[in-house]
């Protein structure tokens, strides 16, 4: 398959400081132009140090193929947008050179054409206009384009009357109506309500399946492994990572929160603890014993803990409590096996492993705190580490997990998979006055 | 930076519509590619004057249409005279100049009555001013579509260009009404107010880009522009005929190309003979600044992203 993007070598360097030729004002650069005799004397002075100048994008090279969906990560500044700014030829490359095998279009910032005095209808084609829709093509879809924005009745209103969401809407609906090959997204999906979210991602999920190439930039870690089959991740200019999605989204999030999916201390010394016991491994093994930073949703997965009693007749128990990426505390819980609930532990090293099912967490990243306390003969709490190890929940689509055929966000910190019954009557069978369901004496 | 191919080459890499769910996660579509890239671009390699993209502005004309057609329906909102502005400037500015200059002071105007002869130079002139004027504001004040919207740059103050024709239309129709008060007999001269026309908008539009550009990267001719532009008026024959100027400083007055366009003017009205040279000579100079404006703009475009 050959690509639809090549992009090679592509740096962009920003100079800063007000010495650098593109920032002169007239004055300055008239001087330095009278200056330039003298300039082997005043190079010191006049050439920027290397320090004022920044690489916001340096050496990326990557190759896109047709009808990929590919998220670009990583922090603030990474260069993200300024990639997408390349590509779409709104600025140029310092470095490198990219070709593009169909058109592109951009999702980027929706809205920056609308004039506030105009009203609905006219920034919408004034809008498509810009963003290359021919005239003809958007009067064929103008209906569809309004009824998508569910702004109707405001259509001939000057925008700068409309609410923030409406216009966002609007400029968001235009822009979905976009036919090209290429499409870039940065941060749309976080536009209006819930119910236009809902709308905006089944659009991506439709373009999609139109064979349409995607480069989506976000910072929704679930947004992107849900949407993308691919991501490349970025830091500091240079591409980092390029991979399947899972797999790039979980080395990010483990790198930036510096927590992997184990976590060992070599040294007893350092290791989290008391003089009763103290912590020398936790790790996310699966079925098979692997230390896992991904889990399938439906798939079990186990969270294990080695720790080391340091004194005899000591009734301990371990214990774990995960928490989500906004910080919700999905669930604590401890060991309460009959084994060792009451019995005093000789010294030695325990290995206890809290086993999750498959299909009862929801996808995304989950962060483990790891404590170990005594219940008898008084509450005690031996030790307790917080962000121990980390886990991502993924889910494909294949349609046999909770999700069903469904493709959007799916809400709620868990996502169990649970038994539903229905019963099949035949109009005419059911007793009058009884709307369904079996009584319940039978 | 360049868009190659047309636009039928463009129509048949559309890819087909697939009904959603048919498609597998991951699977590829059979989608046909274009042989050769149709947008390639890279770090500039030694090309200082980019070469204009003919076919590309032709695919954008929409764009400018739509941007004109902004420019004047957004200039004359929540005004209560609306397009009437566009009338009563250069009308009262006729009115002041013919009483202080024709009537106070007696500047002569070649036998042409002074308020056809005034308005005659301040229609073209007032059309160029305020081009120029909107034009040096146009790229900055768009700075929010140049830094997210890829389009031809050169659209923006060419619409401000095409937005004033739209006042010269409109202020010309009182021209018009004053030939006839004055009874200036109608002549087969007055066709030639169209390359007249013709030649102040390629006029202005060639200072137009060469400020526009030059706004965005020293925000210094903002200030300098007003005061250009005065100078420029009076080095213009509008409130006074050529004929006043000394012989010897008349080559001074024709190279400024406003000074054919104005007396053409003032000849295609009184159906006087056309200085032919003086005209030619306008249209000349007038289309030597619009390509030394394309060339600046095009090499100053490329940064306007980053520097805007």
């Amino acid at each position: 398959m050959r690509p639809i993007i090549k992009v090679e070598n592509l740096g962009k360097q920003y100079g800063f400081g007000g010495l650098h030729p593109s920032y002169m004002t007239f004055r300055e650069a008239a001087a330095a132009t009278l200056m330039k005799p003298f300039r082997r004397v005043r190079r010191r002075g006049l050439q920027p140090a290397s320090a004022e100048r920044l690489w916001a994008l340096k050496d990326v090279s990557f190759e896109i193929e047709p009808g990929e969906v590919v998220g670009l990560i990583g922090d603030n500044g990474a260069g993200k947008s300024t990639l997408l700014k390349i590509l779409s030829r709104i600025v140029e490359p310092t470095t490198g050179k990219f070709e593009l095998y169909g058109r592109i279009g951009s999702l980027l910032e929706v809205g920056t054409g609308f004039h506030p005095d105009l009203s609905g209808r006219e920034n919408i084609f004034l809008n498509g206009a810009l963003l290359g829709i021919k005239r003809v093509e958007l009067q064929r879809r103008f209906d569809e384009i309004v009824a998508f924005s569910e702004i109707e009745q405001f259509i001939d209103l000057p925008v700068k009357w409309y609410s923030s969401g409406m216009y966002l809407r609007l400029a968001f609906s235009v822009a979905a109506h976009l036919n090209t090959e290429i499409l870039t997204m940065d941060e749309v999906l976080a536009v209006g309500d819930i119910s236009f979210q809902q709308k905006c991602i089944d659009k991506v999920n439709e373009i999609r399946e139109q064979g349409r190439t995607i480069l989506f930039v976000s910072h929704s870690m679930a947004a992107v492994t849900r949407l993308c089959e691919r991501v490349i991740l970025l830091d500091k200019g240079r591409v980092v990572s390029d991979g399947p999605a899972a797999e790039v989204v979980n080395s990010y999030m483990g790198e930036s929160l510096n927590v992997a999916a184990v976590r060992e201390w070599p040294d007893p010394r350092s290791a989290p603890g008391n003089e009763v016991v103290r912590i020398r491994r936790v790790r996310v093994r699966t079925k098979e014993g692997d230390t896992a930073p991904q889990v399938d949703i439906r798939s079990p997965v186990g969270i294990e803990i080695i720790y080391e009693v340091l004194q005899p007749n000591q009734i301990l128990t371990p214990s774990f409590d995960l928490f989500n990426e906004q910080g919700v505390h999905v669930f604590a819980v401890h060991d309460v096996g009959l084994e060792w609930r009451r019995e005093p532990r000789p010294v030695g090293r325990y290995v206890s492993t809290m086993w999750i099912p498959g299909n009862a967490l929801s996808e995304g990243h989950l962060m483990v705190q790891a404590s170990i306390l005594s219940y008898h003969p008084g509450l005690r709490l031996h030790t307790r580490e917080p962000n121990v190890v980390t886990f991502q929940v993924v889910e494909s689509a294949e349609g046999d997990s909770a999700r069903g055929d469904y493709v959007g966000a799916v809400p709620g910190v868990v996502r169990p998979l649970l038994p539903w019954q229905t019963d099949f009557y035949q109009m005419t069978d059911m007793p009058p006055g009884d709307i369904g369901g079996r009584r319940v004496s039978e | 930076m360049a868009i190659t191919g047309n636009e039928s080459v463009l129509e048949s890499v559309v890819p087909k519509r697939v009904a959603p769910g048919t498609r597998e996660r991951g699977a590829q579509p059979s989608l046909a590619l274009p042989e050769q890239p149709l947008i390639t671009g890279g770090a500039p390699a030694g090309e200082v004057w980019p070469s204009l993209n003919f076919r590309e502005l032709w695919a954008y004309r929409e764009l400018l249409y739509f941007l004109t057609w902004r420019d004047i329906k957004v200039r004359y909102k929540q005004t209560a005279m609306g397009a009437a502005w566009a009338v009563v400037q250069p009308f009262v500015t006729m009115l002041v100049f013919t009483l202080f200059f024709s009537i106070f002071i007696g500047v002569p105007s070649d036998s042409i009555p002074y308020p056809v002869f005034v308005y005659a130079g301040l229609l073209p002139w007032t059309f160029f001013s305020s081009a120029v004027n909107n034009c040096s504001g146009s790229l900055v004040g768009s700075s929010a579509l140049i830094t997210k919207v890829y389009f031809p740059r050169m659209v923006i103050p060419v619409a401000a260009v095409g937005a004033g024709l739209v006042d010269l239309a409109v202020a010309g129709a009182i021209l018009i009404g004053l030939v006839f008060v004055y009874g200036l007999a109608p002549t087969w001269n007055l066709l030639m107010l169209l390359p007249l026309v013709l030649i102040t908008t390629v006029l202005a539009i060639g200072v137009g880009l060469l400020i526009s550009a030059l706004t965005v990267r020293y925000r210094d001719v903002r200030h300098a522009l007003p005061f250009v532009l005065q100078i420029w008026m009076f080095a213009s024959p509008i409130i006074y005929p050529q004929s006043v100027v000394p012989v010897k400083w008349r080559w001074v007055l024709t190279l400024n190309p406003l000074t054919g366009v104005i007396e053409g003017f003032r000849s295609a009205l009184a159906g006087r003979e056309f200085d032919w040279f003086a005209l030619g000579l306008a249209a000349a100079i007038s289309s030597a600044l619009l390509v030394t404006g394309v060339l600046v703009f095009r090499r100053l475009e490329r940064v306007f992203a980053d520097l805007i």
